[in-house]
């Protein structure tokens, strides 16, 4: 239960760090640890080389940027979650942050860190999917931003080249008042979820849903954004919904077997957990007036 | 692997010491420096017995390196009281009877200890969010939770 040998480094810059990441072979980077040591306790990986990014320079902070908010990749998961900007224009986000971990791991723990684990029950990639949010990352060749979509590869397989480092995270918030809701089912509080929900919604001053985001995630390999069920809900009243289309879609979806639960128990989460966000994002939603 | 130094505070003492890369902060605290108030369970980020103070905040001393403290402040259970002189926190696990064989004891007195100076008027359901990343198998929780529930109540009266 011990670490096998590797050999350490500490970038300062992000020079440092990109030069470290084109010349080291096998090489991890160590943001937050609270995902890669247990890893490397339990010997499920032996890198070679560990890149410590905890004293890159201007690695970590929350920014309100022009169009939106801006979270860096080592922005602590307690930070995140204290953080008044994220709560008031992104509520999903710091709702969702309370059901990541305990307080020992968010002290720690990172938002770039995890959405470059990817676990299939990790909250924090889950809600950036949920967000569209857009990953920047740096390598060899410069800058590129890659959009939410596009990020999940599959189980615990990011977009992120060998090469390549997670900078920042690009969030474009909702409209102010506008309607979100997180629901998750797990063994203990702050344990890893088996089944989770998002939902976020905008409605006109006639109560008419004009957009709809709605997402599972801890069900399929990767979270799932719910696309054909969001588009049920367009033009529909926020206080009638008809959200049968959305539960059998959360329902029929592709979930994952384990030794915690079986695939059918995991769908009927899922269905369940949908309806539970979706009406909390109802609740929450401040209609214009 | 080659071997790095550090300089850090241990429980308001400036210490310098060189480690291996992969020995974790639990190991080198015991090991090392022979603190071996600090208990490690289960080595992989889930007992929360290892739990000490590093810049002001909680962590799990087995998912952090050693060498990672290079520059920082870190508190162990050592910081406490002492036989005979005990910290208000760790009489209240004695009065409440919030240990039975120990072992989780000194992770919940760390993590209840910074989390007490952050907020010093949690309710219940406060407390036992903020140890839910703690565990043990003797006491069932109620004196643990009691046990800071009391103090920091015997904190806000006495000032």
């Amino acid at each position: 239960m011990k670490a096998p040998p590797f050999q350490y480094h500490r970038p300062q810059t992000r020079e440092e760090l990109g030069a470290l990441l084109a010349r080291l072979d096998n090489a991890k980077i160590l943001a937050g640890g609270q995902s890669l040591m247990p890893m490397m306790n339990l010997r499920v990986i032996a890198p070679d080389h560990l890149i410590d990014i905890n004293r890159v320079a201007n690695l970590a902070g929350i920014r309100e940027a022009v169009d939106g908010i801006e979270i860096g990749a080592m922005t602590r998961q307690a930070d995140v979650l204290a953080s008044d900007l994220v709560k008031s224009r992104l509520p999903l986000l710091t709702r969702a942050l309370e059901h990541v971990g305990h307080i020992q791991t968010r002290a720690r723990g990172t938002i770039g860190g995890s959405c470059c684990h990817l676990d299939p029950s990790a909250e924090q990639p889950a809600m950036c999917a949920a967000l569209d949010a857009e990953f920047v990352v740096v390598g060899p060749g410069g800058r590129r931003v890659i959009p939410a979509g596009e990020w999940f590869e599959g189980l615990l397989q990011s977009a992120l080249g060998e090469q390549e480092f997670l900078e920042v995270i690009r969030f474009k918030p909702w409209a102010d008042g506008h309607g979100y809701g997180f629901a998750e089912y797990a063994r203990r509080h702050g344990d890893f979820a088996i089944a989770g929900a998002a939902a976020l919604l905008e409605a006109g001053r006639d109560g008419r849903i004009t957009l709809a985001a709605l997402l599972s995630f801890g069900v399929e390999a990767a979270p799932k954004r719910l696309s054909e069920a969001e588009r049920t809900l367009i033009g529909q009243h926020v206080d009638s919904l008809n959200i049968k289309p959305v539960i059998a879609a959360a329902s029929a979806l592709d979930a994952m077997e384990d030794v915690h639960v079986t695939a059918d128990y995991r769908r009927h989460l899922a269905g369940v957990l949908i309806r539970r966000a979706l009406n909390e994002a109802c609740t929450t939603m401040r209609r214009p007036s | 692997m080659t071997e790095h130094s550090v300089t850090f505070t241990l429980n308001g003492e400036r210490r310098e010491a060189r480690v291996d890369p992969r020995i974790h902060l639990g190991d080198f605290l015991r090991h090392s420096l022979g603190l071996t108030g600090t208990h490690l369970g289960c080595e992989h980020g889930v007992c929360g017995a290892c739990t000490v103070i590093v810049n002001g905040a909680p962590v799990r001393s087995c998912l952090m390196l050693a060498v990672q403290i290079d520059g920082t402040v870190v508190e162990t259970v050592e910081s406490l009281g002492k036989p005979g002189a005990l910290s208000p926190l760790q009489q209240a696990f004695a009065t409440n009877h919030g240990l039975q064989c120990g072992f989780c004891t000194s992770g919940m007195l760390m993590t209840l200890e910074a989390y007490l100076r952050t907020t010093p008027a949690p309710t219940e359901q406060d407390v036992r969010i903020a140890i839910s990343g703690n565990i043990c198998r003797c006491t069932g929780y109620e004196g643990i939770v009691q046990a800071a529930l009391d103090t920091a109540s015997a904190k806000a009266s006495r000032t």
